[in-house]
């Protein structure tokens, strides 16, 4: 039986020197639900600078259609006009812009809020109109200023931003001080603004009450729109130059 | 055959069924009174006001173009019950509203079905008394009437907030309902499903001054 045993000795050596030259088996996780990706972390300075995004949230759409302007004219048509309008602007002058919406589509607040932080934008402007007051309504989340988490509560998330939120707004109200356009300053709790992780600002759109430096103008004149559109535009450029990520 | 005794007995019995029976259609018509005097509500609080003390308060009335809220005093008439008194003054605000000069119109003719008070829930360590939450329950006709927009929204509650903040200081947060119910908006933009605080969102600075909404 002396053969036996030698021929079962080399076996167990070649399924040894097999084993030895073979990669380690992969463990197959098990597939969970779909979960969003996780924003790409940010590099080092100076190694891949991160870019300078504006995501602009058209308010309303689809079945929500916000207010009812001048002559019926629904709020989601005039914000949607608006926020392509400030796209168009923004994109001309090389700054790149994301959009929650692009037609008549109502996404869910929290998808909106998710577009803007995925994006890791460095401003977000929710864009809205009212029939009611004059000129443009800058509006900042009501939360109470907040350290930076690294984690922080979803519902919460604007309050680590809340002083860059009024720097931003305070661009947007040089800028149409600029363009002779009446602002009001306030703070707000509008959903989806507490929930974005960048400087928000909503910039409300009103009719232009005429005074003793302006003239009356319709909401929806051509004009008037692109007016705000272009200051608003020279406030985040300026915001750019000023922007540190 | 029935003895003397039972009979007695008897009509006895029959006697105080028959009393207890006089006693109970009386209390059944209390009862009914009461609930018909409940049922009718402004007109009972409205004779409770007029036998109430005059009290100048102070309304804290929207300006729609410059997105301020103006101090107006007001003498009324206020009852004694607390949760009266805060339905009385922010009647009188809505009928500021509705006036025809108002600077933030609004065309509604009952705004505030309720309004109730609850202790600021405090955590086990709290000390002191952190005043108490105002739930103020809207009428479905002034979210229906309320002109729908950031500006105009966050002034009726800022304006709401301050005016009961000012009169009953013990005020501290305010919860909004509309018609019993939570609502997520007022007209589409307000959120209504937080708990404002009262106190420090409404930084008043005097009469006719600007109050911003910070």
């Amino acid at each position: 039986m002396r053969w036996i045993e030698v021929a079962s000795a080399l076996a167990f050596a070649v399924i040894a020197a097999e084993a030895q030259q073979a990669p380690p088996p992969v463990q197959q996780l098990p597939q969970g639900p779909a979960v969003p990706a996780l924003p790409a972390p940010v590099g080092p300075p100076g190694v891949q600078p991160p870019r300078f995004l504006v995501v602009i949230d058209a308010a309303h759409g689809g079945s929500d259609i916000g207010a009812r302007i001048e002559s019926g004219v629904p709020e989601k048509d005039v914000t949607l006009g608006l926020a392509g309008r400030l796209r168009s602007t923004l994109r001309a002058r090389g700054v790149d812009v994301v959009m929650t919406r692009t037609a008549d589509v109502n996404p869910a607040t929290v998808n909106r809020a998710e577009t803007a932080n995925h994006a890791q934008a460095s401003a977000c402007l929710t864009i809205h109109a009212t029939a009611t007051g004059s000129g443009v309504h800058l509006f900042t989340s009501s939360l109470t200023a907040a350290a930076n988490d690294r984690f922080p509560p979803w519902a919460t998330a604007q309050a680590a931003y809340v002083t860059q939120s009024m720097k931003l707004e305070s661009e947007i109200d040089t800028a149409l001080a600029h363009a002779a356009i009446p602002v009001t300053l306030g703070k707000a709790s509008v959903a989806p603004m507490d929930a974005v992780a960048c400087p928000e600002v909503a910039v409300e759109l009103a009719p232009l009450v005429g005074g003793h430096v302006t003239s009356a103008k319709a909401l929806t004149d051509v004009s008037y729109q692109k007016t705000v559109v272009d200051a608003v535009a020279a406030a985040l450029e300026q915001w750019r130059s000023d922007w540190k990520p | 055959m029935i003895s003397k005794f039972q009979k007695y007995l008897f009509f006895a019995l029959l006697l105080v069924c028959v009393g207890m029976a006089a006693f109970l259609i009386r209390l059944r018509n209390r009862a009914q009174d009461q609930l018909a005097a409940q049922a009718v509500g402004a007109p009972a609080e409205m004779a409770e006001t007029a036998a109430s003390a005059q009290r100048t308060v102070t309304l804290y009335v929207p300006n729609d173009l410059d997105d301020s809220l103006t101090a107006v005093d007001k003498s009324l008439s206020l009852p004694e019950d607390r949760n009266a008194q805060a339905r009385v003054i922010l009647a009188a605000l809505v009928e500021a509203y509705r006036a025809p000069d108002s600077t933030h119109p609004m065309n509604v003719a009952s705004g505030i079905d309720d309004v109730y008070f609850l202790p600021v829930p405090q955590g086990k360590d709290a000390r002191g008394d952190a005043g108490q939450v105002a739930v103020v329950d809207l009428s479905g006709a002034l979210a229906a009437a309320q002109p729908s927009g950031i500006e105009p929204e966050t002034l009726t509650l800022l304006s709401i907030m301050a005016t009961l903040h000012a009169n009953l200081p013990a005020v501290m947060q305010v919860h909004f309902l509309v018609d019993g119910q939570q609502r997520e908006t007022l007209a589409g933009h307000a959120d209504l499903t937080r708990t404002y605080l009262a106190g420090e969102e409404t930084k008043v600075q005097g009469a006719g001054s600007r109050v911003e909404g910070r």
